[in-house]
């Protein structure tokens, strides 16, 4: 595979860890909710976390708008292009604003956004309970919706790998494909 | 297979059987993330304990009260200072305890249970929960009672304790048998229970001792970590008016007596030897430990709660500062997650105002 047709290393690299990370955010988020004994651990690993991500996502984006990704199959059905697009808006837009909305709604239940040791992030909403629990609420909702854009996106990114075996996956792996894919397909 | 391959957009060359198996590998894949999350979300085990749950238990015991917390619904904010004196620094680097560092303090008085508009009575547990407001935007969070031990050592028992202990509306008292099997199950509770008996009930929120209940750690600047329980200890006060029996006596008279003069009071820290229980808040500590007055909080003022006063903070005692760490006791990461669930529930919901109002607390002031 020529360069151009892989995302670029800092992509690559970017992509991986922040898959790592939003699964074990989505999972903690879901596990402290409901959990007595582990709520206090998970909330100070989810806080960081969240603050990280948002980094990382940062990055990403500015890493994105500089390096343009490689070009979707030609052959690939018009629907799916746009799906593709419209799911990767999606997700880029929830890993911002997933730990914003952690952020603001803690500000508004002026609870202090503890990151590690003596390291406290500023309030960046004004206290008022009410804006707190519709935030809360957004929170969980998006969750939910990150995590379900997430299983759509493993299940393309699946079927380009395994069935379609198109190169799309291959422009993502974290590994050199041995052979251009895309020199089998008829 | 062809409309199986035009579908999934496989090469011809692929048998219909190794698209099959592939289609599997990855509904598999799809499965075992799904069910991951829902493990970790407690779906899977739908007789677990969750904050939700005692939260749910709350509003049965007490029924609806919505905009007020579902514990301590009744109370009343607070405002001051707190003094720190220096001795606590080798305990605790936490900046709160730094030699004449006065951190601004607010906080709320209140009265245990869940009904919002029940009349103050003396035998009822009493709480302080305060709030410091410390350099760098830390904070450090605490609710502490006017009893030495807490009733029960895991949130399990506290969960049973809240129905065992419900009020009978014929006799307004807890059903008896129900209780004594409570007990019967928590020898533990039994014994803290008795504890909580023979205390001493003052006058009212200025003469009380309130203490921290759970056991936290104290770290120091060069590491070290020791278990540690505080309390706060009234100054003695001039002589503290009979409360007279009206629906918010004791609120009133505090109120009365902070707006004749600030109320001080030592926080007494309790050192813990390395054997002495940290996980089981029944359990009272050897009398002669050693204990360190680490400085003076002084209160100033009382205001009604309203939008975006005490009412609105969650006192959640896991809001520490950097020298402050939670100890293995179970209670403390469970009051963290009910107190989040409890103030998620009334943050949204419409208020209506407290009991202790503006007026009533002017009519009380001298």
């Amino acid at each position: 595979m020529t360069d151009a047709s892989r995302f670029n290393r800092p992509a690559r690299l970017l992509h991986w860890t922040m898959a790592a990370l939003i699964l074990a955010m989505l999972l903690i988020g879901v596990a402290m909710v409901t959990s007595l004994a582990d709520y206090h651990a998970l909330v100070a690993l989810h806080r960081p976390l969240g603050i990280l991500i948002l980094l990382l996502a940062g990055l990403r984006l500015v890493n994105r708008w500089r390096h343009a990704p490689p070009p979707l199959p030609a052959d690939l059905p018009g629907w799916q292009k746009r799906a593709a697009h419209g799911s990767h808006i999606l997700l880029y837009g929830l890993m911002l604003a997933m730990p914003l909305i952690g952020w603001a709604m803690l500000s508004a239940a002026r609870d202090p956004v503890v990151l590690a040791g003596p390291v406290v992030l500023p309030p960046i909403l004004p206290q008022d309970a009410m804006v707190y629990a519709a935030l809360r609420r957004l929170h969980t909702v998006l969750a939910y919706g990150l995590f379900a854009v997430i299983l759509a996106h493993l299940a393309a990114a699946l079927l380009h790998a395994l069935i379609r075996r198109d190169g799309v996956f291959a422009s993502m792996a974290p590994w050199r494909s041995k052979q251009p894919e895309t020199t089998a397909r008829p | 297979m062809t409309l199986l391959h035009h579908l999934t957009g496989a090469s011809p060359g692929m048998t219909g059987r190794a698209l099959l198996l592939r289609l599997s590998a990855i509904g598999s894949v799809l499965a075992g993330t799904a069910g991951t999350f829902a493990y970790a979300g407690g779906w899977l085990s739908p007789g677990l304990l969750t904050p939700a749950r005692i939260i749910d238990r709350f509003e049965q015991v007490n029924g609806p009260h919505p905009g007020f917390r579902r514990n301590h619904a009744k109370g009343m904010c607070i405002a001051g200072r707190f003094t720190a004196n220096g001795a606590g620094v080798r305990l605790s680097k936490a900046s709160v305890f730094a030699a004449g560092r006065v951190s601004p303090v607010e906080g709320r008085v209140a009265l245990a249970g869940g009904q919002p508009y029940a009349a103050d009575a003396a035998a009822t547990v009493r709480s302080l929960a305060l709030r410091f407001r410390l350099p760098g935007g830390e904070e450090w969070r605490t609710g502490m009672n006017n009893i030495p031990v807490f009733p029960v050592r895991t949130p399990e028992a506290f969960y049973a304790q809240l129905l065992a202990a419900r009020l009978d509306p014929a006799t307004g008292k807890p059903d008896p048998e129900r209780l004594k099997a409570f007990f019967a199950d928590h020898p533990e509770s039994a014994k803290a229970a008795a504890l909580i008996k023979a205390r001493t009930v003052t006058a009212g929120f200025a003469d009380s001792t309130y203490w921290s209940l759970n056991a936290f750690r104290f770290v120091a600047a060069d590491g070290g970590a020791r278990p540690v329980r505080w309390a706060l200890v009234p100054d003695p006060a001039p002589g503290a008016d009979a409360a007279p029996a009206d629906t918010n006596a004791l609120f009133d008279a505090f109120a009365a007596q902070l707006a004749q003069g600030p109320r001080h009071w030592h926080l007494i820290v309790t050192l813990g030897r390395a054997d002495d229980p940290t996980a089981d808040a029944t359990l009272p500590w050897p009398a002669d430990r050693e204990t360190v007055d680490v400085g003076t909080l002084t209160l100033t003022g009382a205001t009604p709660e309203a939008a975006s006063t005490c009412r609105d903070i969650n006192f959640d005692p896991l809001v520490l500062p950097d020298g402050i760490v939670p100890s293995d006791d179970p209670l403390l990461s469970a009051r963290s997650a009910a107190y989040a669930r409890s103030f998620t529930r009334r943050a949204g919901e419409t208020k209506t105002p407290s009991a202790v109002t503006a007026a009533t607390l002017q009519g009380a002031a001298p």
